[in-house]
């Protein structure tokens, strides 16, 4: 159990290393000095050489990375080559709001697909299970900026019940704030439900089959009553599966719905740097999205573990 | 065909249907559209549908069908491309993987997982911040991330095939690890990755539109469904359709490929029908 424990906390650090000189090396490459990009075309050459100097960017590359690699542990992303402020506190901001649309997102998500996905399976043969079906396939093909386009039209436009985008910080007035994030929440959390719902209805499918839910029913157990005390947790470990891989989908989908409500968050934190060709704000937001990603798999694997003791052994 | 296995296929029918209809309006946008889809024509901007423009006009006054009509050659051409990529690239590697000894197998399966750590949308970006966006970018970024799925699926199938007593056989024979790989591998997990095509072009559908409607993907003026979702944000309020007609075209699409792999998928292995 620990040894296992052991080698996944190394494959994780290894895992963010290379993520991260990859990620460093991709930016280096690049084609245009930052300070030349920062300056524009009528720089001289001196305030270019002491711009370089100032960056940093004159350096051999293996400096240049543990210069910067060195700093992000301690939280310090370096300064922006084009507003020149501080990306750390920025990015931390940023995180901050994706953080509350992913979890909003997420937990919108589980409300619709565990009881649709658990009902479908269990009513497989029914109408009603295959209507479930055929409905979460069709959100399945349904983009998110979409869902959050046409939420826009009808909640917004249409009804005006709620905001069509802006961002009030909880702390700040927290109904506000809430009203703000129904909307991009729904439009990530209603399509990431119908991608699960589909995979809670195989897993519990997968279940129901399993002769110890018979013995269950046998004992007297309704089938609902058999499902819940004694399959969910079967039926968790593929669904804990998924969710892991869907919170990094959520992550980057949360780029694209943001976009849509105006929401200052990382994703659109990323495509103004992009825009601004402020390259070490992109290096730093990059780097965060994949360690997250790297993150979330590696608190899977130790989940799968928690929920599925014979895992432990192996 | 009997009639009691076409009755477990509806989902293969109505996927071949929907992907069947995709390539057919942008084969047909080759040889005849009802307008010119880059047209500008203030004349007849933001019309509502009429004979002549059977979903109306948007406000520069190009034609609606006619954009879709084309936009559909962009979304197969991003999508074959695409797909082709992380076929290509990853089939061979994951084939190598299970393949050859296990320190070499194992490394190979790291770096795709750590592959799987970059989505599709944030390597386009990424790809669009160093290279500029292009559809290209776009394509290549997708195609890439697509990678990790197709040696994940190529390994696993080639392991089970490496296991058979036909393999053990050929083995024996003195038969080359490229020969038992072309012979035997290859043709026994061709359907699993047919069908992984199919889920993956889905994939690939969705990311293009999602790039195009940040301004990542296909430049103006080839018309492309994501661009056409952007460019209808600001006139929401007074013309939903301008949203509405883009947004179906690409639901259509991403349903047709996933049904379309659903259907294959329960057609390669009937114990899985019904299942997913």
């Amino acid at each position: 159990m620990i040894l296992a424990l052991m080698r996944r906390t190394g494959i994780f650090v290894v895992s963010v290393a290379a993520a991260s000189v990859a990620v460093f090396l991709f930016m280096a490459v690049l084609p245009g000095d930052p300070a030349q990009v920062a300056l524009g075309i009528n720089a001289t050459p001196e305030l270019v050489a002491r711009t370089r100097a100032e960056f940093g960017t004159d350096r051999p590359l293996a400096t240049q990375y543990f210069d910067w690699i060195g700093g992000v542990l301690t939280g310090d992303f370096g300064r922006s080559y084009v507003t020149r402020d501080l990306i750390g506190p920025q990015l931390a901001d940023r995180l901050g709001v994706t953080l509350w649309l992913v979890g909003a997102a997420m937990v919108i998500a589980l409300l619709i697909a565990v009881p649709l996905g658990s009902f479908a399976a269990v009513r497989h043969r029914k109408l009603s299970g295959t209507v479930i079906s055929g409905v979460s396939q069709l959100g399945v093909a349904v983009p998110a900026f979409l869902a959050g386009i046409l939420l826009v039209q009808v909640f917004a436009v249409q009804w005006r019940l709620l905001p069509s985008g802006g961002w009030t910080p909880p702390d700040q007035d927290f109904g506000e704030f809430l009203r703000g994030l129904i909307l991009p929440a729904l439009a990530l959390g209603l399509v990431q439900g119908a991608v699960l719902t589909r995979y809670v209805r195989s897993a519990v499918l997968d279940t129901l089959r399993e002769d110890y839910l018979r013995t269950a029913r046998a004992k007297g157990l309704r089938p609902g009553q058999a499902l819940v005390r004694h399959g969910l947790r079967n039926a968790a470990v593929p669904v804990v599966t998924v969710l892991g891989l869907q919170l990094t989908t959520l992550l980057i989908g949360a780029v694209v719905v943001e976009r849509v409500f105006v929401l200052p968050g990382l994703g659109s934190m990323l495509l103004d740097s992009v825009a601004a060709r402020d390259l070490l704000t992109v290096q730093g937001i990059v780097l965060v999205l994949v360690i997250a990603a790297l993150l979330v798999n590696f608190l899977v694997d130790l989940l799968y573990t928690a929920i599925d003791p014979r895992l432990r052994r192996s | 065909m009997t009639t009691a296995v076409k009755r477990r296929t509806p989902t293969l029918t109505a996927g071949a249907v929907l992907v069947g209809l995709v390539v057919l309006v942008a084969l047909v946008s080759f040889i005849w559209t009802p307008h010119d889809p880059t047209r500008v024509d203030a004349a007849v901007r933001l019309l509502g549908p009429t004979g002549d423009f059977l979903f109306g006009t948007d406000k520069f006054g190009r034609d609606l069908v006619s954009q879709i009509m084309v936009g559909a050659r962009t979304t197969l051409y991003v999508g074959v491309v695409a797909v082709g990529v992380a076929a290509l690239i990853g089939t061979p590697l994951g084939i190598l993987a299970a393949m050859s000894p296990r320190w070499l197998g194992e490394f190979i399966m790291r770096v795709n997982d750590l592959v799987l750590a970059f989505p599709a949308l944030l390597l386009a970006i990424m790809f669009g911040a160093v290279f500029g966006a292009s559809t290209w970018t776009a394509m290549v970024a997708i195609g890439i991330a697509t990678v990790p799925s197709f040696a994940r699926i190529a390994r696993s199938g080639t392991m089970q095939v490496m296991s058979t007593e036909y393999v053990l056989a050929a083995r024996a024979a003195g038969r080359s690890r490229l020969v038992i790989a072309r012979r035997h591998v290859l043709p026994n997990i061709a359907g699993l990755l047919i069908v992984q095509s199919s889920v993956s072009f889905a994939i690939a559908v969705l990311a293009e539109a999602a790039l195009s409607f940040l301004g990542f993907g296909t430049r103006p003026p080839t018309p492309s469904w994501g661009r056409m979702l952007q460019e209808s944000q600001e006139l929401l309020a007074v013309q939903p359709r301008l949203a509405i007609v883009p947004g179906i075209a690409i639901a259509v699409a991403v349903l047709g490929f996933n049904l379309l792999g659903d259907g294959l998928r329960d057609r390669l292995d009937p114990r899985l029908a019904g299942r997913r």
